[in-house]
């Protein structure tokens, strides 16, 4: 599955660099992707976000994670090894794929997300009958 | 009473440089992810903590995605806190299926040396969508206190 991270704004459209500053660091979230028999599964690491900030879309065969973190520390910081950020990433799915029938499930910050294929892609046995 | 802390801006720009060269030496920043779980990676760090603090508490905050509470163990022991725990993987995938492997698992422990005193009677511990927030009370020794100034005449 190829990734397809860019940006999809029209230059005449998009804002100008000042006012998508904040919003334009994200981080690419690690993600496991393998096939199963019946399709191909995505799991994706998007600690501190929560169900309903989470967009996952497929748009034109192209799949889309977007989480938004909303977490702020109590307290004021001492040290910091992370910040949390916003995560986004794009894969371009295989035409393979029932765009209608993924589903997905959100549990302890891990993403599971199941990609059937269709079933015309899926390995048919055909019964031979003899007459 | 609220200080407008000076030195705030450039503490910003200094996390910032930070985080640019992070970024540039470990290439997007997503490779720490595998190696934090590397047998043998001397000073791997998993999970990445952030630390703030309060009044009376001081707050621990661990990113650990994908890791099963029962298996959280921490204690805090002399001035430190350590975080132990397993981040499970998946089972049953042969090699030649997968398309990415870019997460990691495996065990883990880390012990974070705590700047203050603390009370190691009352720590709360909370899991939510895979972050750790450990909150610590700090021993009275540690709080401030507030004196009472007595007026005469």
């Amino acid at each position: 599955m190829a990734e397809k991270t860019v940006a999809s704004v029209q230059a005449e459209t998009a804002a100008r660099r000042e006012e998508t500053r904040a919003q334009e660091r994200y981080i690419t979230p690690p993600v496991d992707i393998f096939e199963t028999k019946d399709g191909l599964t995505v799991i994706a690491d998007l600690p501190g976000v929560e169900q309903h900030a989470l967009d996952v879309r497929v748009v034109d065969g192209v799949l889309t994670l977007h989480g938004k973190t909303n977490h702020i520390a109590p307290g004021t910081p001492i040290a910091q090894e992370y910040e949390l950020l916003n995560f986004y990433r794009q894969f371009e799915l295989p035409e393979a794929v029932d765009a209608d029938r993924i589903s997905a499930q959100l549990k302890h910050g891990i993403l599971s997300l199941h990609l059937p294929k269709k079933e015309k892609a899926m390995p048919r046995q055909i019964e031979v009958q003899v007459s | 009473m609220p200080i407008a802390n000076p030195w705030g801006d450039l503490d910003a720009l200094r996390q910032e440089i930070d985080r640019t060269f992070r970024t540039f030496w470990s290439d997007r920043g997503s490779q720490h992810w595998r190696v934090a779980f590397l047998p043998g990676h001397g000073a791997r760090q998993y999970p990445l903590v952030n630390l703030s603090e309060d009044e009376g508490n001081l707050y621990v905050e661990a990113l650990a995605p994908g890791v099963d509470p029962k298996s959280l163990d921490l204690s805090v022991l002399q001035g430190t806190l350590t975080i132990k725990g397993e981040k499970s993987g998946l089972a049953q995938v042969t090699a030649d299926a997968y398309h990415r492997n870019e997460r990691a698992a495996g065990r883990f422990t880390r012990t974070i040396e705590l700047p203050v005193q603390v009370d190691a009677g009352k720590v709360q511990a909370d899991y939510r969508n895979g972050l750790l927030l450990v909150t610590i009370s700090k021993s009275e020794a540690a709080k401030p206190k507030q004196i009472q100034v007595n007026v005469a005449g």
